[in-house]
C-alpha cells in the first residue's frame, strides 16, 4: 500500500517537472523569437536610411549636421554587438537622430509635399512603429519568462531548463520616454 | 501579466461557445425536422386509429443533413462569404498613400500582437467602419471602408486596427463569423419552411376526416410548438448573436488599447465613426455584429437599459469612449503626468 502511494507521488512529481520544464522552454523560445522580430525590423530600418538621406540631401544641403548624425548613428548601430543593452543604446541613438531629422524636415514645405519623400517618411515611421511594437512584445514575453523562472515552484526546474534571466529592452533616451499629449476632455460625442 | 491569463480564458471561452453554437444549430434543425415528422406521425395515427403507414422520418433526416452540411460550409467558407457579401476587395499592392498606410498599420499591429499578418480588405463605402473575420489567426482578414481611411489619422487608424486585431487574437473572429453565417441560414430556412407550411398545411389539419382523442391532441401540441420555434428562431438566434457580440466589443477595445498603449487614439476614432451617422450600406444585417460600430446606425445602440441590452449589437458608443478615456487617464497617472483635478 505504502509503495503504491509512493509511486503515485513520484509519478505526479515527474509529470509536474516535465510540464514545468516544457513551459519554461516554450517561453524561452518565444523570447528568442520575439528578439528575432525586433532584429528583422532594425535591419529594415538600416536599409531604408540611405534612401532617405539620398532623397533629402539635395534639398537640405545646409542641414549637414543633422544628416551626418543620422548616418553616423546608423553605422554605429549596425556595428554594435548582439547584446540587448548595446543594441538598445545604439538603436535608441539612431531613433533620436532620425526624430531630429523629421523635425527639421517639417521646415521644408517642398520636401513635405514631395510624394517620394512622403512615401519614404511613411515607410520609415512605420518601421519605427514596428520596432516599438516588436520591442513591446519582446519585453512582455521576456517579463513573463523572467517571472516564471523566479516564481516558486517553477524556479526549482529553472536550472534544468538552462533558463537565464532575459534582459529587457529599456528606453535610454529621455526624448523617447516622453508621453504623448492626449485630449482627456470627457465630452459626449455629438449625435 | 494578467492580460496573458485573460487571453487564454477568453480563447477557451470562445472555443466552447463555438462548439455550443454548432450543436445548438444542428439540434434546432433536428427538432424542426423530426418534430415535423412527429406531428405528421401523430396526426396520421389519430386518423387511422394506430394503423400508421407513415414510418420513416424523412423530413428529419433530410433537414438535419442539410443543417450539418450548412454548418460545415459556414465553418469553412464563412469568412469568404462575409467578405463577398460586403463587396470587399483584397489589398495587395497599395494604390494610394492611404492604402499603403493601412497595410503598414496592420503589419505593425500584427507585430504588437505577435501574430501573422492578416489579409487586408477594403470596402468602397463612404461610411467609416471596419470588421475582422476568419477562423483563426493565420486565416484572419481585416476589412475597412474607404470612408474610414478618409476620416481618421494614422494613430486613430492604428487604434481601430488594434481593436480588430484584438478580435483576431481573442478568437472572437471564429465565433462571430460562424454565428454570422449560421444566423443567416436560420433566417433563410425558417422563412422557407414557413412558406412550405402554408402550402402543405392541410396535411396536418385533418379536415378531410374527423380526428379526435389524445393522439390528435398530442399532434396539435407538437405542431404548435413546432410552429412557434419556426417563427421565433430568427429572432432568438439574432438576440443570441447580439449578446455574444456586445461584451466582446469592450474586450476588443481593451485589447486594442493594450496593443497600441494609446487608448485615447481609439477613443477619438470611435468619436469620428460615431459622428458619421449614415449607415454603411455595403454591410448587411448579417455581418453587423462583426463591425467596430453598428453599420446600420440603429438608435438602440446608443442607449442603455433592458431593451437596448437585448437588441443592440454594440455597447453604447459613449460608454466605450468613456472607458477608453479612463484607460488613457490611468496611463497618464502611471507616467506621473496626470492633471491634478
Amino acid at each position: 500500500m505504502g509503495s503504491i502511494l509512493l509511486l503515485v507521488v513520484l509519478a505526479v512529481i515527474v509529470l509536474w517537472v516535465i510540464s514545468a520544464y516544457n513551459g519554461l522552454i516554450s517561453l524561452k523560445n518565444q523570447t528568442v523569437n520575439a528578439w528575432k522580430q525586433i532584429d528583422v525590423q532594425l535591419k529594415r530600418r538600416h536599409d531604408l536610411i540611405p534612401n532617405l538621406v539620398n532623397t533629402v540631401k539635395g534639398s537640405m544641403s545646409f542641414e549637414k549636421d543633422t544628416l551626418q548624425a543620422v548616418v553616423d548613428a546608423r553605422s554605429k548601430a549596425m556595428a554594435s554587438g548582439g547584446g540587448v543593452k548595446e543594441t538598445a543604446a545604439a538603436e535608441g541613438a539612431l531613433t533620436g537622430a532620425l526624430g531630429k531629422l523629421f523635425v527639421v524636415m517639417e521646415r521644408y514645405p517642398d520636401l513635405k509635399s514631395s510624394q517620394n519623400v512622403r512615401d519614404l517618411q511613411e515607410e520609415l515611421s512605420s518601421t519605427e512603429n514596428k520596432i516599438a511594437f516588436a520591442r513591446q512584445l519582446y519585453n512582455d514575453v521576456a517579463t513573463s519568462y523572467n517571472t516564471k523562472q523566479q516564481q516558486f515552484p517553477t524556479n526549482l526546474v529553472a536550472g534544468l531548463a538552462k533558463a537565464e534571466h532575459a534582459e529587457l529592452w529599456e528606453i535610454e533616451d529621455q526624448a523617447e520616454r516622453a508621453v504623448p499629449q492626449v485630449d482627456l476632455s470627457l465630452q459626449k460625442p455629438q449625435g | 501579466m494578467t492580460a496573458g491569463a485573460n487571453l487564454f480564458e477568453q480563447q477557451a471561452r470562445n472555443r466552447r461557445l463555438t462548439v455550443a453554437w454548432l450543436v445548438l444549430f444542428i439540434l434546432f434543425f433536428a427538432w424542426l425536422g423530426f418534430g415535423g415528422d412527429l406531428a405528421l406521425y401523430l396526426a396520421a395515427a389519430a386518423r387511422t386509429e394506430g394503423q400508421v403507414a407513415y414510418r420513416f422520418p424523412w423530413i428529419g433526416v433530410v433537414v438535419t443533413t442539410i443543417a450539418a452540411v450548412t454548418a460545415w460550409v459556414s465553418w469553412r467558407k464563412g469568412p469568404q462569404q462575409v467578405l463577398w457579401s460586403t463587396g470587399a476587395r483584397q489589398l495587395i499592392t497599395p494604390q494610394s498613400f492611404e492604402e499603403k498606410q493601412l497595410l503598414d498599420v496592420v503589419e505593425e499591429m500584427a507585430i504588437a500582437a505577435g501574430l501573422p499578418r492578416p489579409k487586408v480588405y477594403v470596402i468602397d463605402d463612404p461610411d467609416p467602419n471596419a470588421f475582422a473575420t476568419g477562423r483563426d489567426a493565420p486565416t484572419a482578414c481585416i476589412a475597412v471602408t474607404t470612408g474610414l481611411l478618409a476620416a481618421v489619422n494614422r494613430e486613430e487608424l492604428q487604434g481601430v486596427v488594434a481593436h480588430e486585431m484584438g478580435h483576431v487574437r481573442n478568437l472572437d473572429v471564429r465565433l462571430m463569423t460562424l454565428i454570422a453565417s449560421l444566423v443567416g441560414v436560420i433566417v433563410v430556412l425558417s422563412n422557407g419552411m414557413g412558406r412550405m407550411l402554408r402550402g402543405g398545411g392541410s396535411l396536418l389539419g385533418g379536415r378531410g376526416r374527423k380526428a379526435s382523442g389524445p393522439l390528435a391532441l398530442a399532434a396539435l401540441v407538437v405542431f404548435v410548438l413546432w410552429v412557434i420555434t419556426l417563427i421565433l428562431a430568427p429572432f432568438i438566434s439574432r438576440i443570441m448573436a447580439m449578446a455574444v457580440s456586445r461584451d466582446r466589443e469592450y474586450l476588443a477595445d481593451a485589447t486594442g488599447a493594450e496593443l497600441t498603449r494609446n487608448p485615447a487614439a481609439l477613443a477619438s476614432a470611435l468619436q469620428k465613426i460615431e459622428t458619421h451617422e449614415a449607415p454603411t450600406t455595403h454591410i448587411k444585417e448579417g455581418a453587423a455584429h462583426l463591425c467596430i460600430a453598428d453599420p446600420l446606425g440603429r438608435d438602440v445602440n446608443l442607449k442603455e437599459g433592458r431593451l437596448a441590452d437585448l437588441l443592440a449589437t454594440h455597447p453604447p458608443m459613449a460608454m466605450r469612449i468613456t472607458r477608453l478615456k479612463g484607460m488613457a487617464f490611468q496611463q497618464l497617472k502611471a507616467a506621473g503626468k496626470a492633471p491634478t483635478a
